[in-house]
């Protein structure tokens, strides 16, 4: 039987509660008569023979690109740069996708008789993976075979020596790269697109860049006129790496783009029920999720956390394209939406959010307030195309604890931004005119980017850029179950219930609102007509 | 004569402890303070003017001997019983001779520089006295008045802490200008302090300053900063960061002239960033820094915040000891390995501004009026309701106030020209 795709629930009385992620926990939900509830689509089928279907892609790429081992040769400089612990989400059962196609690509390499291979995961300012982060990703035989010799590495934005400066786009954006991925005779990166927003020339412009490069879309003006990051054309995000990535290929750095897209299969079968439809919950999934949101809830936050971080998606292969970037990132978005997109009539007042536990920036990490606010106000909110779920002047009302709690090793600028920052202000703009500059020269977090395990000082700004075209658009954001003080900080209200809040969000969008709850994950985005 | 006295009674100091640790002030109402009546102080010869309070504060030193709590050090110090209370504006009963020589009036409003140094027990001036630095003097014990560090501290003087005359000697008077209202005068002691310990080193224009705690000394420490740069064209520093608790010790730090405001527990991480240092560590937990601030001025005194002080305090920087702290128990490897310095502030004298030397008081003078501290004043009590005053002082900051006083009758809150 073919996957269903997603749909659109309207609930009445005989509709069972719905699963609400909350943090590290979950439980049911009963939602208002008349309420919608967006579904994603099954997960597709995996292919049946992944190893064939890489292979077939470097065998014959897409757009205007000879195949990969025309353009490997002996003595040339080869560099192969990889997506980085943010991908994909939760972390994908072994073997990853990047091991199996950098695999494929250095057989090839090998076959050919190229020796000068050095591998880069493609940072930009996110933190270093440890050692057992890379070997998941790579595999034990890439990494022992390249890490001891330092060819493995990672990319440090904060290296001047291994910078190299390319140009300016005609609007006057700089464009600052990897030193080694620029100077290859080759550069292969290895994508996965796990939402729209992914890849294309974002892998190499974002990916490989500094923040003096990074700082020219990063920035709330930009991410306020992206609506969304999800859908190209109208994404300014978008736009500004499309104009970065010309530059890089009018230098003369050749790229040979590979992206794949995954299944949203991303509950191992212990905990299916999570990514099913409540009222097709079979006996065992009722009773997988008695025992699980009970355990959940009996354990102290941080068993709760390594418990579910340990999660590892049964995520597998959907489609594999390489290339030219352009043209192999336009099939993978084909995909991508074919995959992901919801048909959703028309706009809600009220639109519903459980924020999990995971986002792209806390992978074996803590979700802490600033990274919450993204995850709901930048990435589940922008999950859409043509307009928003939530009408402009609604109201997005969230679930999680929002437990001023953060990981000290992982996100200590964070720590900063929330105690020095938002009680200034939460105002993108005057944060990014006041406060920026300061976080992101300063020598200490750029000492634990480079040498710890830490997001860049400036990181914190940019999820809260994120948020930027959310914050302009709603009228109110409400948590649900969030610590008050943190809430509020952060420019929210905070609410006890699903009807307190309700009863909050009737002050702005009136008194007989409709709402729209985003079941989520597994991923999908909304196509507004 | 009614007044509030601390008398000898061990039992009564052990259950004040005990009480305390329900609150600071606690001790108050189990412990060896007493109010009730009893004779006046004895005259004390020529040079001495018996004074009667307008208003006498309420502060930490006092607090922790309401409570037991006192630094077993100034037991050779003291004498009981004693009345308490040196932060004080009083009338003088008769005419007499102020601190610089010049006569005064009965009736005339004057503060008291407490310090109970050689001149006022009667004895050649030590070597301390006579530079000035009268909080220094080394005869405390001696003389023909019984031990007492200052007024409010010796069973012959009398205290701030009464309805009745007080003995005040002639280098304690310093007669308040009519331009100070009674709040702004019973500032002007702990203001002195502040000022004192503002001086106590030097400061560049290139310095970041940590203050840690923004009590009434906290508070005053940031102000003084600010008066002698503006005033007297001292160097100020170009960050003054302040950890403060309350929102109103917030805002005051702000109106005072601190640059950084933030939460005490934040203050490691706002120096770290404003000098930026690093920390010792790679984890991302912030221990000691790397760097720090130039000079820490600590106007708390506990063993949390010398702790505090050392892990932020610049190698080679300069902690300035303002609140006064007890028996505790610091881990002070930092201070040897960072070779930091430890300075004490102590109380006032004559301070020297380049050329010019000034008594502290007299800078007090002008420094409370500059900047409104009279504001700082939260509530006055009778002492019939010392109890209250008490526990309201032991929980000022959380109670949003500042400075306790207790008021007679004959205190007014306005300046003489204000309807």
């Amino acid at each position: 039987m073919s996957p269903r795709p997603g749909f659109v629930l309207e609930t009445d009385r005989s509709t069972p509660p719905t699963l609400m992620w909350n943090g590290e926990k979950f439980g049911l939900q009963q939602l208002p008569t008349g309420s919608r509830i967006v579904y994603a689509p099954e997960p597709f089928d995996a292919l049946n023979d992944p190893e064939g279907a890489i292979r077939d892609a470097l065998n014959h790429p897409t757009g205007e690109s000879e195949p990969l081992h025309a353009l490997l040769h002996a003595g040339m400089k080869l560099t192969i740069c990889f997506d980085d612990i943010s991908l994909p989400l939760p972390p994908m059962v072994a073997p990853d996708i990047r091991q199996m196609v950098i695999e494929a690509v250095l057989d090839q390499a090998a076959a050919a008789g190229v020796d000068d291979v050095v591998l880069i995961a493609a940072l930009a300012l996110h933190r270093r993976m440890t050692e057992p982060e890379l070997r998941h990703a790579l595999g034990n035989r890439v990494y022992d075979a390249f890490a001891p010799n330092g060819q493995l590495l990672q990319h440090d934005a904060e290296d001047p020596e291994n910078l190299l400066f390319i140009g300016e786009t005609p609007h006057g954006e700089e464009v600052e790269i990897n030193k080694r991925a620029a100077e290859s005779d080759l550069l292969v990166y290895v994508n996965i697109n796990l939402v729209a927003m992914d890849g294309g020339h974002k892998s190499v412009a974002t990916g490989l860049a500094s923040y003096r490069s990074l700082r020219h879309h990063h920035n709330p003006k930009t991410m306020t006129h992206s609506k969304s990051f999800m859908h190209a054309p109208s994404s300014e995000l978008h736009s500004a790496n499309w104009r970065m990535g010309r530059l890089i290929k009018d230098s003369g750095i050749k790229i040979f783009q590979i992206e794949t897209t995954l299944n949203t299969d991303t509950f191992p079968s212990n905990f299916s029920f999570l990514q099913k439809r409540e009222w097709e919950w079979t006996l065992r999934d009722r009773a997988a999720y008695a025992a699980s949101s009970s355990a959940l809830s009996l354990a102290p936050t941080k068993l709760a956390r390594n418990i579910l971080q340990g999660i590892r998606a049964p995520h597998a292969l959907r489609s594999v394209y390489a290339g030219e970037v352009e043209a192999v990132h336009e099939k993978i978005l084909e995909d991508v939406w074919a995959q992901q997109g919801v048909r959703v009539e028309g706009q809600t007042d009220i639109v519903t959010m459980g924020l999990p536990y995971i986002s792209p920036y806390n992978v074996n990490s803590i979700l802490n307030p600033i990274l919450v606010a993204c995850l709901g106000l930048g990435y589940f909110f922008n999950m859409y195309r043509g307009k928003p779920v939530v009408r402009e002047g609604g109201v997005a009302i969230m679930f999680h604890p929002t437990q001023p709690e953060f990981h000290p090793g992982h996100h200590p600028s964070y720590i900063d931004f929330f105690e020095q920052v938002l009680t200034q202000t939460t105002d993108p703009e005057v944060m990014h005119k006041e406060f920026e500059e300061a976080f992101a020269t300063d020598p200490w977090y750029i000492h634990l980017y480079r040498t710890g395990h830490a997001y860049h000082g400036v990181h914190p700004f940019y999820m809260w850029y994120w948020c930027s075209h959310a914050m302009e658009h709603l009228g109110r954001v409400i948590i649900v179950g969030g610590d008050p003080k943190s809430v509020r900080r952060m420019g929210f209200h905070p609410a006890s219930t699903l009807d307190d809040a309700l009863e909050m969000a009737k002050d702005v969008v009136g008194p007989s609102p409709t709402l729209t709850h985003l079941h989520n994950p597994p991923l999908f985005m909304a196509d507004v007509q | 004569m009614k007044a509030l006295r601390m008398e000898r009674r061990p039992t009564r100091f052990v259950a004040a402890y005990l009480a305390s640790t329900f609150g600071s002030g606690r001790g108050a109402g189990v412990g060896p303070l007493r109010l009730g009546d009893g004779p006046s102080p004895r005259d004390l010869g020529p040079g001495w003017t018996p004074v009667t309070p307008l208003l006498a504060g309420i502060c930490g030193s006092d607090l922790a001997t309401v409570d037991g709590r006192a630094s077993r050090s100034f037991e050779s110090i003291v004498s009981f019983p004693f009345i308490p209370g040196h932060e004080i504006v009083a009338l003088a009963e008769r005419a007499g001779i102020d601190a610089h020589g010049q006569a005064f009036e009965a009736g005339t409003r004057i503060a008291i520089q407490p310090v109970l140094g050689c001149a006022a027990r009667g004895l050649a001036l030590c070597r301390f006295c006579q530079a000035g630095e009268v909080g220094r003097c080394g005869n405390l014990a001696h003389g023909h008045l019984r031990p007492g560090l200052q007024t409010g501290y010796c069973a012959d003087t009398g205290g701030g802490w009464s309805d009745g005359p007080l003995m005040a000697h002639q280098s304690q008077i310093f007669v308040v200008p009519e331009v100070l209202t009674d709040d702004e005068a019973v500032m002007v002691e702990p203001m002195a302090c502040a000022l004192h310990a503002a001086l106590r080193c030097p400061i560049d224009v290139t310095d970041t300053v940590a203050v840690i705690g923004a009590g009434t000394l906290g508070l005053g420490v940031i102000g003084a900063l600010n008066f002698l740069s503006d005033a007297y064209g001292l160097a100020r520093p170009h960050k003054i960061i302040v950890g403060a608790k309350y929102s109103h010790q917030q805002r005051s730090a702000k109106d005072l002239g601190a640059t950084d405001v933030v939460e005490p527990k934040q203050l490691d991480r706002a120096v770290r960033a404003a000098v930026h240092a690093g920390s010792m560590g790679f984890s991302g937990h912030l221990g000691e820094l790397s760097g720090g601030a130039n000079v820490t001025f600590d106007c708390v005194g506990s063993a949390d915040s010398i702790a505090q002080a050392l892990r932020i305090t610049a190698p080679g920087g300069r902690i300035v000891l303002v609140g006064m702290p007890g028996k505790i128990s610091v881990d002070l490897a930092p201070l040897w390995r960072r070779e930091i310095e430890l300075i004490g502030a102590y109380a006032y004298g004559v301070e020297q501004l380049g050329d010019v030397s000034i008594p502290t008081f007299d800078l007090a003078f002008e420094f409370v009026v500059a900047k409104g501290l009279g504001n700082l004043v939260s509530a006055r009590y009778p002492i019939d309701r010392f109890e209250e005053a008490l526990a309201h002082a032991g929980q000022a900051g959380s109670r949003g106030a500042t400075k306790i006083v207790f008021e007679s009758s004959r205190s007014t809150k306005h300046r003489k020209d204000d309807a």
